[in-house]
């Protein structure tokens, strides 16, 4: 397939425009000038914000805009990221001025839509966990992960304990341990085994009387089904630990098994990815928290009650951990995590589950064979994600997984994850997720297949991949060097 | 067999290929290793629903809200600002909206180039260096610039005002304590509503990280000197941290310009609806030295050029900071943060430009002015002296009841200060923006007043 992105000289906002122009009328301009004159110590002394009309900005943001990959362009098989098609709708329903234009400290009257969406979300989320409450609070799955190690902190500090170690495994995404470490605990890394799950008697050697607990992804960053999860849960809680679930990679077991189910006593669950709300280049995201019913009393305020008289706020919780962000929760992405819920029910989020580890298994399987490629860690069956080794094909050709992901964006398929897990060399880790069509797979096994040939034959045409993106393969080592980073557009320049 | 459904292309038709390439037969063969729950049919029904019958219950449940418009005129934020159309068009666009964070720049710079925008826009707004692409809203910035503080002076207390509100509190708690930190509270002005220097003289010591500072206050007054408070936090060593509300840096000194080291701010206000509080939207910026510009969490997005040298591009730069390389000693767990936000400021500011946003503070600086001016002859008590841009606290014998009434009146009431703050146990904040007209106002005020003279 064809494929060559649009490409703009598009300059900064700041070189657009032209003195004395804008954008947008500002409501009240005519009216009486009534203010004080600002005393000059208060008085802001130099601005410079660019001047530019309302068909420039549009067309600047326009074709900006058309110089970006998005999942409405073609496929985004990032592993433990879950991005699925965002359906249209939801957006819809999301910018509905009853949605937008209602402020969270209005009487609880006038909200009881918003407030019974949240209600029914928070027990759609515990009945696909197997959770007892959630609070749907944190901004991201990282915030969720800080909010869950807040409250096994607040957990062992009530029993008068002082445990301060957290229990990561060596594939686990990076914000686990940042978020321990966040939340105050130090982080014993636990290696994984050649089966590509958690090696017990490692695990069982880092327990202690300070093992505050365990973070586990499941299906792990492999791909692989952590298969000893309930025998791990009851050595952790054996030790007196928690067993938090880290929701990022939820897609690969909803609506088969619930996370409650295997023994984890908390979860954070990221909307933006199993439940479809978009991305949006990195943000809003929403990533709500769970727990079993004797975590519940320190779950962050308000939550909310349905009571005879409708639903209402609660906010008398005295061992709460308090408030994580300044709201409630991420509400327009909560209202489009629902309305997807309601959209799917369990049957359909079973059938989203069994279609992304069917795509993501017939990938594993085509493209086994592909010369320079392997899957390390053993044959089983994969979930959701499969991280490939290319360590073979760049020891042999000198093309390494940045090459070939740069390859792939010149046929016009988005990148995998690379580099990540840390425990795979050469990493390219594909998700393939339920809204992927088989032609799209199979595009990329046929991609894989000319790349493998021509690192073979003719590498150096490989690492001059990208050629058909807006811009060729940049420097990343001028962008962070003190004499060439340039970080806004009054900053050195690079050049 | 395979459910159809209409966002699940792979199903049925192509199941037994795919199957085959497996070398399985059917689709459990999958799942031999993972336990089966129930999942019931309480918490979400069991069926998937149609587009056409889930937009009815949707719409339904949304009915049930109501949007008060131009009679809103609760304080504290989020606030209603008039939002411009072209922003939701532009935050509309798939290429954006369904992006995910720009791991592979050649392929992202649409949105590469517009978050360097937006830093760069931060950074003149705030008089700044180096601005990050975003955080999830002014109370987290809050928590991650006393964690930057504490990383660059070693220092382990955070000075605030004692004016800011219990959420902000409680998520800076939640932020440093487990760090062993601690937050210390500076009593404000009672006059003022604003720092009071001689009480942060005397709580300014060696052990002070950073000195925290609101303009406008959450009571919506404006800092009247931001040097001197600068210059108390310097002497002690301790860094300077601002946090301004960027509609009224249109007016008044900028954190750069007053000697702050760190300035962070609520960017819901640059064209993003309230959306029930959830559009988050938090700002943060430094000065441009590299001990804090290396301590600095979040994404940042700079400019380099292609390997070749012949064009410019955009990456994420300084990645060595986050959680993806540094894990447990990264400089913050963020990763996820409100880019698509950050895009709606930037479009907004865009819009608005140099002069819009000069004119746009003036009027609301009007706004403000005008409703004191209201209240006040009619007889109502207007808490704190001094210039207020937007926000503003009424003193009324009986907030909850006198909130009641105006909402009976068609009003949104204001917010109740008694729960945050125990001397203002008869204060009501409110706010009033660019969306008010005087009229707008009149109408407000004759409703408070009314409200709250029957309650007297």
């Amino acid at each position: 397939m064809m494929f060559k992105q649009a490409t703009f000289e598009e300059p900064l906002l700041f070189d657009l425009g032209r003195k004395g122009r804008s954008g947008i009328d500002i409501p009240g301009e005519g009216d009486r000038d009534l203010a004080k004159t600002i005393p000059k110590k208060m008085a802001r002394q130099k601005l410079q914000l660019p001047e530019i009309s309302q068909v420039e900005v549009v067309r600047h943001f326009t074709r900006l805009s058309q110089m970006n990959w998005g999942i409405d362009i073609g496929p985004y098989p990032l592993g433990s990221c879950t991005m699925k098609y965002n359906p249209r709708i939801n957006e819809d329903l999301a910018w509905a001025d009853e949605a937008q234009g209602i402020h969270p400290l209005q009487d609880i009257e006038t909200v009881q839509g918003a407030l019974e969406i949240m209600y029914r979300l928070e027990r759609a989320l515990t009945t696909i966990t197997g959770m007892s409450r959630f609070t749907l609070q944190p901004a991201a799955g990282a915030q969720g992960e800080l909010t869950g190690c807040l409250i096994i902190r607040n957990y062992h500090r009530l029993r008068g304990e002082s445990r301060d170690e957290i229990i990561v495994p060596d594939s686990a995404h990076g914000t686990n341990p940042a978020s321990a470490s966040m939340a105050g605990f130090k982080v014993v890394e636990v290696p994984t085994g050649d089966d590509g799950c958690i090696n017990l008697e490692m695990l069982q050697a880092a327990l202690s009387d300070r093992t505050a607990g365990m973070m586990m992804t499941n299906p792990n960053t492999l791909g692989i089904f952590e298969n000893r999860a309930k025998k791990i849960a009851e050595l952790i809680h054996g030790a007196g630990g928690l067993m938090y679930y880290d929701g990022a990679n939820l897609q690969g077991i909803v609506g088969i098994v619930k996370p409650g189910d295997l023994g984890f006593d908390l979860v954070h669950l990221n909307l933006h990815k199993t439940f479809a709300t978009p991305h949006g280049g990195g943000g809003p995201g929403a990533g709500p928290v769970g727990v079993k019913a004797n975590l519940a009393e320190f779950l962050p305020v308000p939550l909310v009650e349905r009571t005879r008289d409708g639903y209402r706020l609660e906010w008398d919780r005295p061992l709460s951990i308090g408030k994580v962000r300044g709201a409630f929760g991420s509400f327009p992405i909560l209202l489009r995590a629902y309305a997807y819920l309601l959209s799917m029910g369990t049957s359909g989020l079973e059938t989203s589950c069994k279609v992304a580890v069917l795509n993501t298994n017939y990938f594993a399987k085509r493209i086994s064979g592909i010369k320079g490629l392997t899957i390390p860690f053993g044959n089983a069956m994969r979930k959701h994600e499969v991280a490939i080794s290319a360590e073979a094909m760049f020891k042999k050709t000198g093309i390494n997984a940045l090459d070939i992901a740069k390859a792939l964006l010149d046929r016009g398929l988005h990148a995998p994850t690379i580099y990540f897990p840390l425990i795979v060399k050469e990493c390219l880790m594909f998700e393939f997720t339920d809204t992927e069509t088989l032609e799209s797979i199979d595009r990329y096994v046929d991609a894989l297949k000319d790349i493998s040939r021509m690192a073979y034959s003719e590498p150096e045409k490989l690492r001059a991949s990208p050629l058909r993106t807006s811009v060729t393969r940049l420097d990343e080592v001028r962008a962070n060097h003190p004499l060439t980073m340039c970080l806004r557009y009054r900053g050195k320049r690079p050049d | 067999m395979l459910e159809k459904h209409p966002y699940i292309p792979n199903d049925s038709s192509v199941l037994s290929e795919m199957l085959q390439a497996i070398g399985i037969s059917n689709l459990s063969e999958m799942f031999l290793d993972v336990p089966i729950s129930n999942f019931g049919s309480e918490g979400l029904q069991r069926q998937p629903l149609d587009e056409y019958s889930m937009v009815g219950q949707m719409k339904s449940l949304l009915s049930r809200n109501k949007n008060y418009g131009n009679r809103s005129f609760i304080g504290g934020g989020p606030w209603t600002h008039f939002v411009p159309g072209v922003i939701r068009h532009i935050i509309s666009r798939g290429e954006f909206l369904t992006a995910y964070t720009p791991y592979q720049p050649e392929i992202s710079q649409g949105l590469l180039q517009s978050l360097f925008e937006f830093q760069s826009l931060i950074c003149e707004l705030y008089g700044m260096g180096v601005a990050n692409a975003s955080m999830y809203d002014l109370p987290t910035a809050i928590g991650e610039a006393a964690l930057l503080c504490a990383r660059v002076t070693g220092r382990q207390t955070f000075l605030v005002p004692s004016s800011i509100p219990w959420e902000k509190k409680s998520v800076l708690r939640n932020y440093i304590e487990p760090q062993g930190m601690a937050v210390r509270e500076v009593p404000y002005d009672a006059q003022s509503g604003n720092m009071d220097l001689a009480r942060l003289r005397e709580a300014v010591d060696e052990g002070v990280s950073g000195v925290y500072l609101e303009t406008p206050s959450f009571f919506g007054t404006i800092e009247p000197d931001l040097t001197s408070v600068a210059d108390v936090a310097h002497h002690a060593g301790s860094l300077f941290v601002v946090g301004a509300d960027p509609i009224s840096m249109g007016s008044f000194r900028a954190p750069g310009e007053g000697g702050a080291d760190i300035a962070v701010g609520d960017g819901q206000p640059l064209g993003i609806p309230p959306g029930f509080g959830g559009n988050g939207l938090g700002l943060m910026a430094c000065v441009d030295e590299p001990k804090l510009v290396r301590q600095l969490p979040g994404r940042i997005v700079g400019l380099t050029k292609t390997k070749d040298g012949t064009r410019d591009g955009f990456v994420l730069a300084l990645s060595t900071r986050e959680q993806h390389i540094r894990r447990g000693r990264a400089t913050s767990n963020i990763c996820t943060n409100e880019s698509l936000l950050a895009i709606a400021a930037t479009v907004y500011l865009a819009l608005l430009g140099q002069e819009g946003l000069t004119k746009l503070s003036r009027v609301i600086l009007n706004r403000t002015a005008y409703a004191v001016e209201r209240l006040q002859a009619l007889g109502l008590a207007v808490r704190f002296s001094g210039m207020h841009f937007r926000d503003f606290v009424v003193e009324v014998s009986d907030p909850g009841g006198v909130n009641s009434d105006l909402r009976r009146l068609g009003f949104s009431g204001g917010r109740e200060l008694g729960t945050d703050f125990q001397e203002l146990d008869r204060g009501l904040l409110f706010a009033t923006t660019e969306i008010h007209t005087y009229d707008d106002i009149d109408n407000f005020a004759e409703a408070l007043q009314k409200a709250a003279g029957g309650r007297k």
